[in-house]
């Protein structure tokens, strides 16, 4: 039996085989799950197209999470679908190019704001709108990178990322008396399209291949995949507003 | 089963005009992408994605930049599926 069997799972951020989201939408089908996939826009479109390539055609609503209208349909529009949700995967971030890559003293809030909301507030807001199909047990889940130091290149998707963390905290809170979870894993460096569109990226695996005592692979998003999976299961009852650390154990490494 | 350039072209045109809705006579081998075709970056993985499907064949995303013209396309997928 499947860590996942029988679960419905929401899935953001499927985009092309190398998204995150697509390792994840798959290793929770191998695992029982019925997954629906969320796109917007003329991304839609190739999220349909990659759908295929899982090991189940997964059904694709509309989702722009920026987008108050798109969120106040969701439930519906994923009831089409199933009838519940029991776990929620955010895997959805975006920051302009002016504020990464080196531009942080250079980035400007215009910008900044864009990244903000898309990386960071976005948690809430999707985390409320799937909330009406969530239950005592159900499970989100987010996908981090550890927020708690300055990192070459990531600049503004960085500060992004500490105001994920802590929005983790505050739903973790205020979900919790209804017995609904929010957790993030804390990956290490993967060559996905997230990745790839930050400037200068091997800058920040180099320092990877450098100190995790476990080693990493930058090629193998397998090992934070199967982290949100654990999590969106019930095997993580009594856990939330944690960041479970997928990086080989740089986190805990003084150098 | 190998298919030939001019089948190439054909399947590529019908593809361009499924997710683009240009007329399949528009998508000529010597067309640029997006310059000719107007076609953005999200569109033009869609139509990898697609093609990849139709005729067998994988285009990493890397070789992806280097299809300027649908002639690079036919040959880049001629060439990967021998």
């Amino acid at each position: 039996m499947g860590l996942l069997e029988g679960k419905r799972i929401l899935v953001t951020g499927v985009l092309v085989e190398s998204s995150f989201a697509f390792h994840v939408a798959r290793l929770a089908q191998q695992e029982g799950a019925t997954v629906v996939l969320t796109s917007f826009g003329k991304a839609y479109r190739l999220t349909q197209v990659i759908s295929r390539r899982l090991p189940v055609e997964a059904p694709v609503v509309h989702l722009d999470v920026n987008s108050a209208e798109d969120l106040d349909a969701l439930a519906e529009r994923v009831k089409e679908h199933v009838d519940g949700l029991d776990g929620v995967v955010h895997s959805i971030g975006f920051a302009p190019q002016s504020v990464m890559g080196g531009n942080f003293l250079a980035g400007e809030w215009e910008d900044v704001a864009v990244a903000l909301q898309t990386s960071a507030y976005s948690l809430k807001a999707l985390a409320v709108a799937a909330r009406p199909l969530m239950h005592a047990g159900s499970s989100v889940v987010g996908l981090t990178f550890d927020a708690r130091y300055a990192w070459p290149v990531y600049d503004w998707m960085g500060v992004a990322k500490a105001a994920f963390e802590a929005t983790s905290r505050y739903l973790a809170r205020d979900l919790g008396p209804d017995g609904i979870r929010c957790n993030l894993v804390s990956a290490g460096p993967v060559r996905s399209t997230a990745a790839k569109s930050i400037p200068g990226f091997e800058k920040m695996e180099s320092v990877w291949s450098e100190r995790a005592p476990l080693g990493w692979d930058v090629n193998d998003p397998e090992p934070s995949a199967r982290a949100v999976v654990a999590l969106l299961s019930d095997w993580f009852p009594a856990t939330t507003g944690e960041v479970v650390h997928v990086d080989g154990g740089v986190h805990a490494m003084g150098q | 089963m190998a298919h030939s350039e001019s089948e190439i072209l054909e399947g590529l045109a019908e593809i361009v005009n499924e997710e683009t809705g240009l007329p399949t006579d528009a998508v000529t081998a010597d067309k640029s992408f997006t310059d000719d075709l107007d076609i953005d970056s999200l569109t033009m993985m869609t139509v990898v994605s697609v093609a990849e499907e139709k005729f067998g064949v994988t285009i990493p995303d890397e070789d992806v930049k280097n299809l300027t013209t649908v002639g690079d396309a036919v040959s880049f997928i001629a060439q990967a599926q021998a």
